[in-house]
């Protein structure tokens, strides 16, 4: 009679844990499949860049990227921000080249496919993007007159058997720029405008060999996208696959309650656009606007899409001609990152405002308003245990 | 003897309890998460009854962050084609207090009432509007259609 007893007892505890359990639906499994890394699309070709794609073109990139003699004092490249061995970003609240930037260095896995560079969107393509921390004083510091000639007398070879020969540089000035000091500005006013033509098309070039080089920077395979990958094909997880209830939580407030897939979403995490989400601005920087202030800037780019160094035809540059011009919510808007690998590497937003992912989701748990404009994220009620299951989902991404 | 039998019974009973339960929530668990979305026709007609319009993908699907080109389709009370209607495009996402993500405009005039509007671009899952103010010798009208990805 105990045995009954017990047995019955046993049965309903059983059916009351399978109740516990955390199971998907099938639009949850469906959400989950559109995140997984296998979904992500082969990288596009960029017509705007005919050497994208052309292996040497990628090589001589690789060693401009590296290369500190790319810099004013040859003391920054590339690479002092975007560090190879740390997801090619430097752990900084704020990026530091020549002087102190006012943003976090971005990560560069997928770089290739964003369709807007920098948090605020003042670049239309990996090369345009490229070349622009060479002139920042606070970054590289460079000219471009000056890039060039470096560019003849160190690569001149290389150079050469890429992008054909280089321009006569024997009457250019050593030291020139529409973005320089006062002298430089002044030393490129008198140039010629042929003068002026070889030396931007050349500066292009940089930035073209340089992004045929980023464009091999790709996210890795991670925890999740092994779940996720058994999940879609019901197969049994094994190993590292296998998601904790406390990883399993977290994935499901990503995708529902807590709502970050609205705007984190695709097999990247991000919608590639720029949003106002409230972040604070920090203390001591020059104010930051976000993406209202970049637009202007990027539709005055020399070295955008409808500019003269674009390759191919123009209807490459649909993201140019369709922007958003004046919108309220582009103030303070910026863009959204991709999340793979960000528990690694703190801290988080565009000027590293908060040091951890746990204040990152207070932060949009308590939505406070933007300093201007209107913040897009509504407060949410999350329990510490909900809290800390997002965490924890969000470090499947980063293993 | 007869006490194994309660037990059993009371076995039977919780488990039934138990089904009723799950009955309960199941049956009165919402089909879906918008069981009553908004109106995506298709074609409808303008706010003033002055025209009815068809707005569909060119290429036949939504694909959801790329840039892609749309047909608008305009016709009169009486079926005729409107040509030459001026178009202006806005919209955005209600539930986010946002507009949309890229300014999409008309390109071309494609014949018999057709417009083709490119730019459009949906960066996330939703409820999008898309607004259409409508000018042409008929007059001016409006129309929004709904686009739920």
């Amino acid at each position: 009679m105990r045995r009954i007893a017990r047995f019955a007892v046993l049965m309903a505890m059983a059916v009351l844990a399978g109740c516990g359990k955390t199971d998907f639906s099938d639009a949850e499994k469906k959400t989950i499949a559109s995140l997984a890394l296998n979904t992500l699309p082969a990288l596009k070709t960029d017509t705007t860049n005919r050497f994208a794609d052309v292996p040497a073109a990628a090589a001589l990139g690789s060693t401009l990227f590296f290369d500190l003699g790319m810099s004013r004092d040859g003391t920054v490249s590339c690479s002092t921000c975007h560090k190879i061995d740390r997801q090619f970003q430097d752990d900084l609240p704020q990026a530091v080249g020549v002087g102190r930037t006012n943003r976090r260095t971005m990560a560069l896995a997928g770089v290739a496919r964003d369709p807007w560079f920098f948090w605020d969107g003042r670049r239309d393509s990996l090369w345009a993007q490229a070349v622009t921390p060479l002139e920042n004083p606070l970054e590289q510091a460079g000219n471009r007159a000056a890039y060039v000639h470096y560019i003849k007398a160190r690569f001149g070879d290389r150079y050469e058997r890429i992008f054909g020969p280089l321009p006569d540089l024997s009457t250019v000035p050593a030291n020139a720029s529409p973005l320089g000091t006062d002298a430089e500005r002044a030393t490129w006013n008198a140039m010629s405008d042929q003068q002026r033509d070889a030396v931007n098309r050349v500066f292009a070039n940089i930035g073209k060999a340089i992004a045929a080089f980023e464009r091999s920077i790709e996210p890795a395979q991670t925890r999740f996208d092994r779940f996720a990958l058994d999940l879609a094909t019901g197969a049994e997880a094994k190993g590292d696959a296998v998601f904790s209830s406390e990883e399993m939580l977290g994935l499901k407030l990503f995708i529902g309650k807590a709502k970050c897939v609205t705007c984190h979403n695709g097999p990247r995490f991000t919608d590639n656009g720029f949003h106002n989400t409230g972040v604070p601005p920090v203390a001591g920087l020059p104010p930051d606007r976000g993406r209202v202030d970049a637009v202007g800037q990027v539709e005055a780019d020399p070295f955008n899409c409808f500019g003269a160094y674009r390759d191919g035809d123009v209807s490459a540059c649909g993201e140019l001609r369709f922007v958003v011009k004046d919108a309220p919510e582009l103030v303070r808007a910026y863009k959204t990152p991709s999340l793979r690998g960000a528990a690694t590497r703190p801290p988080y937003m565009h000027a590293g405002q908060f040091s951890s992912l746990d204040a990152v989701v207070a932060h949009y748990a308590k939505a406070a308003p933007s300093v201007e404009g209107t913040s897009e994220v509504h407060p949410l009620q999350l329990s510490d245990r909900e809290r800390a299951a997002l965490v924890a989902f969000l470090k499947t991404l980063a293993e | 003897m007869a006490s194994i039998w309660r037990y059993v019974l009371a076995g039977f009973g919780l488990a039934a309890l138990l089904a009723g339960v799950l009955a309960i929530v199941y049956l009165t668990a919402p089909r879906s998460a918008q069981p009553f979305g908004p109106d995506v026709s298709r074609t409808k007609k303008t706010d003033n009854g002055l025209y009815v319009a068809t707005f569909v993908p060119e290429r036949g699907v939504v694909r959801q962050g790329e840039l892609e080109s749309w047909l608008l389709t305009l016709k009169t009370k009486t079926g005729a084609s409107v040509e030459r209607a001026a178009i202006a495009v806005s919209g955005g996402m209600p539930q986010h207090s946002h507009g949309l993500p890229t300014s999409p405009q008309v390109t071309d005039y494609l014949g018999d009432g057709r417009y083709r509007i490119e730019g459009v671009k949906f960066t996330m899952s939703g409820w999008w509007q898309l607004r259409f103010a409508i000018s042409s010798g008929a007059g001016s009208d409006t129309v929004l259609f709904n686009v739920v990805l």
